[in-house]
């Protein structure tokens, strides 16, 4: 789904939200509040200047509209992969971004993500997975890489990671798998404005991922083995 | 008196050199067998501690809660246990509270072999790491190995207060075959070590205020800048935030067409920036330009 | 697609170490192992292998044998997590594994 289509559903006509290349920011209001919107579109590669820019815009929320809550919209296809991006850092601008999403939750600001279209890899753990708890459109995908670059790195047959990538949860990018894993707290059906409404009020910001992965059953070590070590 | 080289060393015998001798408990030791779920269906030896070492010790005296990354193994990769690990060392330091969380990293990322377990934990770390930065607890990374600390697990390594590196280490995202893979070898040639170095190495990082100490390859060295980073917390703060995100800004506009670290360097007051990749680090550190160390510092 | 391979071998007789804690020397890389030895309330020593090379049982069998032969202990378990090492590297792990839990005692 377009991001234009998604602000419709969630908000009308009656938002602020522009793109600006592969950059979205701007506010929208929604059932008596005004929310701030940051995020990427056009499967954005993120680099160090996309990084910089959601931050700002992040930081500005924070600056001047303290408790504004922040919905990410997540469309990405994860780093960028150039020469420059490296030099000037996109490690750090990345953490920088993850840091001050996290600033604005230590500020009481309410932080929901949402994946509406893909999201890999390292523009996924800077921004949904930054968020409060990330939640996704049913037909979205989340992945670390793709088969065939997942292939040269890992040397593993490119048929087998397919293969993989079909049936076994680890590999599979569909995020009805994330959610038995805990990645995505819920899929947004038909009424994107439930979904909101539901995800901004759940005030808990503790990370729950381990457990609900467990709960869940799609992913049982680790809530077992952070458990482990906290009685160690 | 010999140098040990910090990059030569397993992973527990780098822990064993920074930490006091004998001071290091082990939880979840390689006897109980915590393995990973995922390899085997791979056809991909377990480890006993899932490449991961973790436990509490003592630096200089003082309580710390320390973890080390086996590159040896995967790569460094993180896995879903390996993630559980780090993130359950990182949540018992909020509830124990040591003076400090000290991680020895060394890293490809995401363990590609275990996909979205490894991604979701990356993820998990990040979270806990940053709870206990703001718990006031210094966090601090070693990053002196062979294989760099990059992926998910290079953009961990930043949210922490320091970041010390050797010469020789490397703190990125992506490694140069896969930028090379991605948009040829024009874009970056993965065989030109010396471009490497200076585009992702500890040289650089250190130059532009990235890392928050050079040292050398050496276990010694790495031990002494643990010791200093004890008391290196620094509170992540709109201000700071607001602060580093000029810094960063500015130094990509320094950049704006696609220059080389050389280059850069120049444009950022660094003196004589062709002999930096022949000075070590005692004589390098001298070179940083004096806007970044003030900048480094942060509020006084 | 092909997996690990299990192996396990058993040991009689030698003579029990002193008590010693778990000891662990390798890793596991290409071309490298692990080995875990603990202490076992069995006489003899076992050794039990998960290796990602297949079909080099009876080269296991040689090798290990010797190390038994070597070292002549009882009452330990040893766990190897094997990938590719050759002959050599693996005595050497053992070796390096008994040396530790000497230097230790």
């Amino acid at each position: 789904m377009a991001w234009q289509a998604v602000a419709a559903r969630l908000f009308g006509s009656d938002h602020a939200i522009v793109a600006d290349g592969d950059f979205l920011a701007g506010s929208a209001p929604f059932e008596g509040t005004t929310l701030a919107v940051v995020g990427t579109t056009n499967h954005a590669a993120v680099g160090v200047d996309l990084a910089l820019r959601q931050a700002r815009a992040v930081l500005a929320t924070v600056a001047e509209h303290p408790g504004r809550p922040l919905l990410l919209l997540v469309d990405t296809q994860g780093q960028a992969l150039r020469r420059r991006d490296e030099l000037l850092g996109i490690h750090r601008a990345m953490a920088h971004l993850g840091c001050c999403l996290d600033l604005a939750r230590r500020r009481g600001h309410p932080v929901v993500g949402l994946v509406y279209d893909q999201a890999l890899s390292g523009g996924f753990i800077t921004s949904g997975l930054m968020a409060d708890a990330c939640h996704a459109l049913p037909e979205a995908q989340i992945r670390v890489m793709r088969v065939p670059a997942m292939a040269r790195v890992t040397k593993l047959p490119e048929e087998l990671l397919e293969s993989l990538s079909r049936s076994n949860p680890v590999f599979a990018p569909g995020v009805a798998n994330y959610v038995a894993m805990g990645g995505v707290r819920s899929l947004w059906g038909d009424d994107l404005a439930a979904g909101l409404r539901a995800a901004l009020a759940d005030r808990d910001t503790t990370d729950r991922r381990a457990q609900e992965g467990a709960q869940r059953g799609g992913r049982r070590a680790a809530a077992d083995v952070i458990r482990r070590v906290l009685e160690a | 008196m010999s140098v040990a080289s910090f990059a030569e060393m397993s992973a527990r015998e780098r822990l064993a050199a920074v930490v006091d001798a004998g001071s290091f408990h082990e939880w979840l030791p390689p006897a109980e067998r915590v393995t990973s779920p995922h390899l085997a269906q791979l056809g991909v030896p377990a480890a006993f501690d899932d490449g991961v070492a973790i436990g509490r010790a003592t630096v200089a005296g003082r309580a710390v809660f320390v973890a080390a990354q086996e590159g040896g193994f995967m790569g460094g990769g993180v896995g879903e246990v390996h993630g559980a690990k780090l993130a359950g060392l990182l949540r018992r330091a909020l509830r124990d509270r040591p003076d400090a969380v000290l991680i020895l990293a060394e890293s490809g990322g995401v363990r590609l072999h275990e996909a979205n377990a490894g991604l979701i934990a990356v993820s998990e770390v990040m979270r806990a790491l940053l709870d206990v930065r703001a718990a006031g607890i210094a966090t601090v990374m070693l990053i002196g190995g062979a294989n760099g600390c990059f992926g998910g697990m290079g953009i961990v390594a930043r949210c922490a207060d320091t970041v010390v590196m050797s010469d020789i280490a490397r703190h990125a995202m992506s490694g140069p075959e896969v930028i090379e893979s991605a948009h040829g070898a024009g874009e970056f040639d993965a065989r030109d070590r010396a471009l490497v170095w200076r585009t992702t190495g500890g040289k650089h990082r250190w130059l532009c205020g990235d890392c928050d100490a050079l040292v050398d390859d050496d276990a010694a060295a790495f031990r002494a800048a643990a010791v200093a980073a004890l008391d290196a917390h620094r509170p992540m703060t709109l201000e700071e935030l607001q602060r580093e995100s000029a810094l960063l800004q500015a130094r990509a506009d320094a950049d704006g067409d696609n220059a080389d670290a050389f280059e850069l360097w120049s444009r950022l007051g660094v003196a004589e920036p062709r002999e930096v990749p022949d000075l070590d680090a005692d004589a390098l550190r001298s070179r940083r330009p004096a806007a970044v160390a003030a900048l480094a510092q942060g509020a006084a | 697609m092909a997996g690990m391979e299990t192996l396990n071998f058993a040991f009689d007789g030698g003579r029990p170490l002193a008590p010693f804690a778990p000891t662990l020397v390798g890793v596991v890389a290409s071309g490298n192992l692990e080995v875990l030895v603990e202490p076992s309330d069995d006489t003899g020593c076992r050794i039990a292998v998960d290796t990602s090379a297949r079909g080099f049982g009876p080269v296991w069998e040689a090798v290990l044998r010797d190390f038994h032969e070597r070292h002549g202990l009882g009452g330990i378990a040893v766990a190897i997590h094997d990938m590719g090492a050759t002959p050599a590297v693996v005595s050497l792990r053992l070796d390096q594994a008994i040396a530790a839990i000497a230097g230790d005692a």
